[in-house]
């Protein structure tokens, strides 16, 4: 009766398919219908067909040297970045004085070096103003010399990227108290002053930037008292804080409208007065809420200082049709020098878009605690 | 110890009431516009005395005296300020209309091409909104414009396909209808076609509505407008000339054609717009909870008609309001035009401004301009906001 049961075990099952790592992704992301499949296919096949002659002109056929002769040889087959490497003190610093070209790379590198602190959180104290303060000092005296024993240098021969950071910064720096002081304008109960920031923001959102370009250079000059005359790069600067401002404005009266009114009543409650209750309740919050808005918008004021070269002012866009167009030489290869300054603007706006992401980032952080 | 004396009552008047306040405060706010307008107007006015230039808008009806490159309507440098400065809102116009819906097509595909399941896809539509977004658009006007008049050939040798359509440094040629009383009948017959094909959708959706069974909404009216033209098309004797475009020694003569100016803005424009579009779509889409598209599978609906029925219309009314801000975007971008060439409404009040030194009445012209297309715009788009809007009950 004693039956011995033996053990077999039963074969092993297959074990489950990869449902993480690479094999996995491509199936999941290329391959994973016939017309999937096919889309992968075409666009590799288009990226065969294309890749090879974009290489082989800008990297294998392309001339690096600064040499014009080479260039015109390979002119057809293959980039000219010589361009790039013989002109690159003209396209991004312009009219500059050539033997003083260290000022306006100092100046540039310390509001650079302040831009990059002022976005990290450790630096976010009251002192940052200060420092602010002690960096626009020292880049307008370098900029524009007169003490030191620093040679001057008028504003009209500045350009290129010192001109573009510093129209972007001091557009932004100044647009931002006007735009929260227009925010909450719009917002008052009181019914004239909500009026005249209304209008002020759908006159200015209304027109383009260029318009009120072509005003601060054509009409500025008439709206002061004789003999009154006011540098181009002022007029312009004021010019475009007052468009960005209009923006901005919106963009904070958005973060206005999402603080509970409860908020309001409660500041009101604990007696706190109009200007208390908007700097210690209402800003702190509406101001963290449009952050990723305001960045964006930052970004957008950055692209839009190379309208500044339609009113003559040399900046990025401008010092690169300076630096060529009176160059028979060189102007043949004007569209590799746009490149250069493509990658240029395309690197800081990319820095800020992915500063920004960061930033939203790390409010919603705090949001979802 | 003394008894304690009430308070006097406030009085409505002091200074302490939040009303006397209020009016106060409008009061000097109103006089400080009021100042900084009249000290400005009043400067203006002394500098313009000083300076000797004429002002009013007088000068509108002189001849304008300088030629423009092309124009919507017939013109020519005898003419006055005033129909140069039309000819150039009408550039602007065409320019900002065509712009705007190929930028919408672009922009959609690409925004919806953010959530294919292929990876490439996505990849590259990501790809083309970063590079696109991060480029001042006045460089990449410029670097259109280089192309077109550098990288193109000469209009002696021009790109062409089936002889019909020709591309080089002249612009763009292609076949087009000649004007004539049978095309016309053509045109009338689309027109027809297009009325009956809404009527027929109307319908078709009220059907929907009552018993829920839908009908065909595309193919069905598209045949519609289709066969509409085409008896037209007989009715109008079957015309069959078109104005094609011949390579002559020096030229793409014939046929319609589009400057190399209008085709640099129009490109620079939408490619640069679409990015922005793109991703306004794909914040909208993604804006749409995923409950709903599972909600809706749950339900049995295929892809297409969750997309069609269940995320679309709602990610509209999130897409609406910034999609509105695209177009005005796009149409005030037009104004770049002055710095490839193309004779917008600014690049010939600037034209103007050199000729006549009228600066304040040609900058408050183009201020005009833009405002009334802006306001127009917002309120064509706010209608459709509100067609879109979550209908409570």
């Amino acid at each position: 009766m004693t039956t011995s049961q033996t053990f077999t075990p039963i074969a092993a099952r297959p074990s489950p398919t990869a449902t993480s790592g690479w094999v996995h992704w491509l199936r999941q992301n290329l391959f994973s219908s016939a017309g999937n499949t096919a889309t992968t296919l075409f666009l590799l096949a288009l990226a065969i067909y294309l890749i090879p002659g974009v290489l082989e002109w800008g990297l294998f056929q392309a001339v690096f040297a600064p040499n014009a002769e080479a260039c015109q040889a390979a002119r057809g087959t293959g980039a000219c970045w010589g361009v790039v490497s013989e002109k690159y003190r003209l396209i991004l610093l312009g009219r500059y004085p050539f033997e003083e070209h260290w000022r306006p790379v100092v100046a540039t590198s310390l509001m650079v070096g302040g831009l990059v602190l002022s976005c990290m959180r450790a630096f976010w104290k009251p002192w940052l103003v200060l420092m602010w303060v002690a960096i626009l000092a020292v880049f307008f005296t370098l900029m524009s010399g007169g003490v030191l024993g620093l040679s001057d240098v008028r504003t009209d021969l500045w350009g290129g990227l010192p001109l573009t950071i510093m129209l972007a910064t001091l557009s932004i720096f100044m647009a931002f108290p006007l735009a929260i002081l227009v925010a909450l304008g719009r917002r008052s109960n009181l019914p004239a002053i909500r009026a005249v920031c209304v209008t002020y923001i759908e006159l200015v959102r209304g027109v383009p930037l260029i318009s009120v370009l072509f005003m601060a250079s054509f009409m500025f000059p008439l709206f002061m008292p004789q003999g009154m005359s006011i540098d181009v790069l002022v007029r312009v600067v004021v010019g475009i804080t007052l468009f960005a401002a209009a923006y901005m404005a919106e963009i904070v009266r958005g973060g206005l409208q999402a603080i509970p009114k409860g908020q309001l009543e409660a500041a009101d409650t604990l007696g706190l007065s109009y200007w208390q209750t908007q700097r210690k309740i209402v800003m702190p919050q509406a101001l963290a809420m449009v952050v990723p808005s305001m960045m964006n918008n930052f970004i957008s004021i950055f692209k839009d200082t190379s309208l500044v070269t339609i009113v003559s002012l040399y900046e990025l866009t401008g010092a690169l049709s300076l630096a060529l167009n009176s160059d028979v030489e060189w102007r043949p290869f004007k569209i590799e020098a746009y490149f250069f300054i493509t990658l240029v603007y395309f690197l800081f706006c990319f820095a800020m878009s992915r500063y920004s992401l960061w930033v939203e980032k790390q409010l919603s952080a705090s949001k979802a605690r | 110890m003394a008894p304690v004396t009430p308070p006097p009552p406030k009085k409505n008047w002091s200074l302490n009431s939040k009303a006397t306040r209020g009016v106060l405060y409008q009061v000097i706010a109103l006089m400080l516009v009021v100042a900084t307008l009249a000290f400005l107007a009043n400067n203006t006015q002394a500098n313009m005395a000083a300076r000797g230039i004429p002002s009013g808008f007088d000068f509108l009806s002189a001849p304008a005296g300088f030629d423009i490159g092309e124009t919507v309507i017939e013109y020519d440098p005898e003419q006055s300020y005033a129909v140069a400065i039309g000819a150039g809102v009408l550039n602007t116009l065409k320019v900002a209309i065509i712009g705007v819906v190929l930028a919408t097509l672009l922009g959609v595909s690409i925004g919806v091409a953010r959530f294919s399941r292929n990876g490439l896809v996505r990849g590259l539509s990501y790809g083309y909104v970063e590079l696109f977004r991060n480029i001042p658009v006045l460089l990449q006007l410029l670097m259109w414009y280089l192309f077109m008049v550098e990288v193109l050939p000469d209009s002696s040798e021009s790109w062409r396909s089936f002889d019909a359509f020709f591309l080089s440094k002249g612009g763009f040629s292609m076949p087009w209808p000649t004007a004539g009383v049978g095309w016309g009948w053509v045109w009338f017959g689309a027109l027809l076609g297009l009325v009956a094909a809404s009527v027929w959708r109307r319908r078709i959706h009220q059907r929907f509505e009552q018993t829920g069974q839908d009908g065909d909404r595309l193919w069905a009216p598209l045949a519609l407008v289709v066969l509409v033209a085409v008896v037209g098309w007989l009715v109008g004797g079957m015309p069959s000339q078109f104005d094609v475009p011949e390579q002559l020694d020096f030229m793409v003569d014939g046929g319609a054609s589009a400057t190399p100016e209008f085709l640099t803005l129009l490109l620079g424009l939408v490619t640069y717009t679409a990015a922005f579009i793109a991703e306004v779509v794909r914040g909208g889409i993604q804006s749409v909870s995923r409950g709903q598209s599972e909600a809706a599978s749950a339900l049995g609906l295929t892809p297409q008609h969750t997309m069609k029925l269940v995320v679309l219309p709602q990610a509209l009314r999130v897409i609406i309001p910034p999609l509105t801000n695209q177009y005005l975007n796009l149409t005030k971008n037009s104004s770049l035009a002055v710095a490839v060439g193309y004779p917008d409404v600014v690049s010939v009040a600037n034209t103007t401004i050199n000729q006549s030194g009228r600066a304040v009445e040609c900058i408050a012209i183009i201020m005009l301009v833009y405002l009334t297309t802006s306001i127009s715009t917002s309120i064509f788009m706010n209608w459709y906001n509100a067609r879109s809007a979550i209908k409570e009950r």
